[in-house]
Formats: structure tokens, C-alpha cells, sequence
């Protein structure tokens, strides 16, 4: 496969930044759409030119670190993957692909298409943990009694990887999946219940001081997520809030 | 439960019980207006006591026009700060591969909605002010009987105010397919026990602005 790329390249972040093309071709329809970008890079550094920054780690789809907006949709055209699992045979020879980094107000871009998402990190500070006396007669979890419902419901809700791709497809820039899911996963097991009233309030509250938008329903997150977290936990989450709100 | 507006959720949960209060008033709107195809008598029996009993007119009307200028008010707010989240827009957006047309316009719908309702005001609702409470004739009478029926027919005879009429609720019926649902998601409804409501909005929203159109179209050619 021929394709041409249009990658948004910036040097850092005060710089302006815009799109570039570049031409790859010889792309198998097998490789994942990170090895395409290794391979234009690799041409790149060949060139003496700058390689194109962009994020990723584990490359099996579950650290959440490879983020990339591709034609238009978080992580590209297929549906519950991450970008590092998404394959170049999603894509036709001749084609033309938009590659630009999650945009937000939060998301500050670093460099070419990485950006800084560690608001995600300041918004689990503020409330996503449970505290547990570790000074020897620690209960083991399993003991505690839970739910089946409740504890497969928490478990969905734990996969999140916080990639970001929640807020890159919201047109409002909200942050809402992703802290929806990260106060269910504590809000339905009886470890959680204890901190629930601060959590909840703690974390709506950090998301909103970092800029994220206001969630309007639209849906895009869930289709959008890798990890097909549900809008479930939003609805779950505005009740907890306000509930907390009732009784703060 | 101080500053609760101040937060996005609660912003959010306002909005939604505006909405909610809105929907159920449109229902009570629609089926006073559904009296006047099948009897005129019973119309303007009605309209005279909406138009003259006081706990509608001056507690429910002041608590509907609060809830009017509150959902307009509070959705350009939403809207303000839901564009200064993201300082750069995308090169390429597919919008459509993951969500409706209608839920990503809402602010455009609610436009329309906004200048259809002030034709509406200017075509029933001022004039019945002026009458009752400026001139002060409370009888809702005119040449010996009741106005209302006569005054709703009038205004329908011109086929460009029907055609107004018309593309201001197609336009009540695209926020509404997006609103109804997305009002009890933000009340925090959204579990096993509420998936039929999805199929409820949906009728909900066809169906009641379809109803008016109907209504609009019936005076219209039966004058």
C-alpha cells in the first residue's frame, strides 16, 4: 500500500504547529498502524529530518499510552481497539490519512502528536483510590462478600485504561467517561462505599478545574472508547454526585 | 448542596430538570390544542380557564416563563464553555461515525426553537397579555362569544405562517430526539430498568411535534 499522511508537526508547546505531508509506501495491510509510522520514521531519520513524536508503550492495547486522532475518529476507524492495535488493512492503498493529536484544552500538545495528559493523573489523585489499613490485619478483599452484578459492573468499569480518547471524541472536550468510570469502580464494591461522598465531589471538582467541557450526551466516548466503558457510569456517577452533594 | 451549579454535574442536572418541566408542559400544550379539532366549545371552555384562573396565571405562568429563560440561558452557558475546552479544532472530524446529527446541534435546534418562539409569543401570547391585563377585558369574550377558537383559526389561514409553524417543530422534533433521552441520562436515569424510556423519547419526540403540525394543518385547510 501507497499512502499519503497529512501529521500535524510542533515543535513544542508554544509553537504554532500545522500539518505536513509525507508519502509512505510499501505498507503491508498487516502491520499495525504504529509500525507504519515506525517505518516513516525510520525513513525520516534516514533523511537526516526530524522523526514525528508520538506516544506509546506497550503496544497490546492496554496501557493506554498510544493516543493519535486518525481521519477524524480517537485511535482510527475501527471500533474497541487502541491505535497500536489498529491495522493498516482498515485502510485502502491511495488513501489519504489525517493524523493530529488529541485535542483539549487539557491536553496540552508537548510535541508533534503527543500531549500531556497528566490531568487524568491530578484527577485520580484527587479522589480515585480507597484507603486500607495495610498495618497487619489487613481483610483479604475475596473474604468480603459482593454482589456478582455488582462486582462484573466494577470490574467493566476498572478496565478503563485512561487513554483519553473519551475526551478527543467529545465534542465538548468532557472528561466525564473516564471519571465516571473511575468513581464506579469504587462507588459498587463495599471498599469504596466509605470514601464515596468525598470521592465523587473531589474528583468532579478536579476535572472541572483542569478545563474539561461539560458532558452533553452525545454518545461519542462509548463508541469511541477501546475499552467500551459505558455511559452507564456517567448517569451512575451524576447520581452519586448529586447524592454527595446532598448530604456535603 | 452550596455551589452545586458552580460544577459541570450540576450545570448538567438543571438543565435536564428544565428540560423535563419543559417536556411535560409541551404534552399539556398538546392536548389543549388537540381539543380545538374535536370541539370548539370544549376549546375555549378550556383556554378561557387557563386564561383566567390564577394559580395558572400567576404561579404556573411565572414558574414556565422562569424555566423558559432558564433552559435558553443555561444552554448558551453550556455552550460558551463547551467551545473553550478546545482551543484548536480538528483538521478532520468525523462527527457522524460515533454520534447523531441532532446531538451534536443541539445549540442549533434550540436556535430555531428560541425564534420560533418568539413568533409565537408575538402571535398568541402578547396579544392575549395585552388584552386580559393592559386593556383589561377578562371576559374572552368578542360579538357575544368565546374568542379563542375564532383567534386560533385566524391565525392559521395564511399558508406562510402554517409553513413557519411547521419547520419550527421540525426543527422541536430534532432537539427533542436527542433531548428527551439525554435529560434522564443526566438525571442519572440511565440502567436495566430504564431502556424502554429510549423507545418512549423516541415516540415522544415524533410524535408530539407531529401532532402540532397536524393541528396547524387542520385549522389551516378548514377554515
Amino acid at each position: 500500500m501507497n499512502l499519503t499522511l497529512k501529521i500535524w508537526r510542533q515543535k513544542n508547546a508554544k509553537d504554532k504547529g500545522g500539518l505536513v505531508d509525507y508519502k509512505v509506501n510499501d505498507v503491508s495491510p498487516d502491520m499495525s498502524f504504529l509500525e507504519m509510522l515506525d517505518v516513516l520514521n525510520e525513513d525520516l531519520i534516514n533523511k537526516d529530518e526530524e522523526p514525528v513524536a508520538f506516544d506509546h508503550d506497550c503496544r497490546e492495547g492496554i496501557c493506554g499510552m498510544c493516543s493519535l486522532y486518525i481521519n477524524g475518529e480517537a485511535h482510527g476507524p475501527d471500533r474497541g481497539v487502541t491505535t497500536c492495535q489498529l491495522h493498516m488493512r482498515m485502510f485502502k492503498d491511495g488513501d489519504t490519512i489525517y493524523i493530529e493529536p488529541f485535542r483539549a484544552a487539557a491536553f496540552p500538545v508537548i510535541k508533534d502528536l503527543i500531549v500531556d495528559r497528566t490531568s487524568f493523573d491530578r484527577i485520580q489523585h484527587a479522589g480515585g483510590f480507597i484507603s486500607v489499613n495495610t498495618s497487619g490485619n489487613t481483610i483479604d478483599a475475596n473474604a468480603i462478600p459482593i454482589n456478582k452484578h455488582d462486582a462484573d459492573t466494577a470490574f467493566d468499569a476498572a478496565t478503563c485504561i485512561g487513554c483519553g480518547a473519551c475526551v478527543a471524541s467529545c465534542k465538548n472536550s468532557s472528561a466525564m467517561l473516564f471519571v465516571s468510570a473511575k468513581v464506579s469502580q469504587f462507588a459498587l464494591l463495599p471498599q469504596g462505599k466509605i470514601e464515596a461522598t468525598d470521592r465523587v465531589l473531589n474528583m468532579v471538582k478536579q476535572m472541572d478545574d483542569e478545563g474539561f467541557g461539560n458532558c452533553t450526551n452525545t454518545g461519542a466516548c462509548e463508541v469511541e472508547c477501546p475499552k467500551g466503558i459505558s455511559l452507564e457510569n456517567i448517569a451512575r456517577m451524576n447520581r452519586e454526585y448529586l447524592k454527595a452533594s446532598l448530604k456535603g | 448542596m452550596s455551589g452545586i451549579l458552580n460544577s459541570s454535574i450540576g450545570r448538567k442536572f438543571a438543565m435536564a430538570l428544565s428540560a423535563l418541566f419543559l417536556m411535560i408542559f409541551l404534552l399539556q400544550h398538546f392536548a389543549i390544542n388537540l381539543m380545538s379539532v374535536f370541539s370548539a366549545d370544549t376549546f375555549n371552555e378550556v383556554s378561557h380557564f387557563m386564561g383566567t384562573n390564577w394559580l395558572i396565571q400567576f404561579v404556573m405562568q411565572p414558574i414556565l416563563m422562569f424555566g423558559v429563560l432558564f433552559h435558553f440561558i443555561m444552554g448558551f452557558v453550556l455552550e460558551i464553555r463547551n467551545r473553550k475546552a478546545r482551543h484548536i479544532s480538528y483538521a478532520k472530524n468525523n462527527g457522524a461515525a460515533n454520534s447523531t446529527w441532532m446531538s451534536r446541534n443541539m445549540i442549533y435546534s434550540g436556535l430555531f426553537i428560541l425564534i420560533f418562539l418568539i413568533i409565537h409569543f408575538l402571535d398568541f401570547w402578547f396579544p392575549e397579555i395585552n388584552t386580559k391585563y393592559i386593556i383589561g377585558d377578562m371576559s374572552g369574550m368578542h360579538d357575544g362569544e368565546f374568542r379563542y377558537f375564532h383567534e386560533l383559526q385566524e391565525k392559521f389561514v395564511p399558508i406562510w405562517r402554517v409553513a413557519l409553524y411547521c419547520i419550527g417543530f421540525v426543527f422541536l422534533a430534532l432537539h427533542l430526539l436527542h433531548g428527551f433521552n439525554s435529560a434522564f441520562q443526566s438525571v442519572g436515569a440511565n440502567n436495566k430498568y430504564t431502556k424502554g424510556l429510549k423507545g418512549f423519547g423516541k415516540a415522544y419526540a415524533i410524535l408530539i411535534p407531529l401532532g402540532f403540525i397536524v393541528i396547524a394543518l387542520f385549522h389551516h385547510f378548514n377554515h
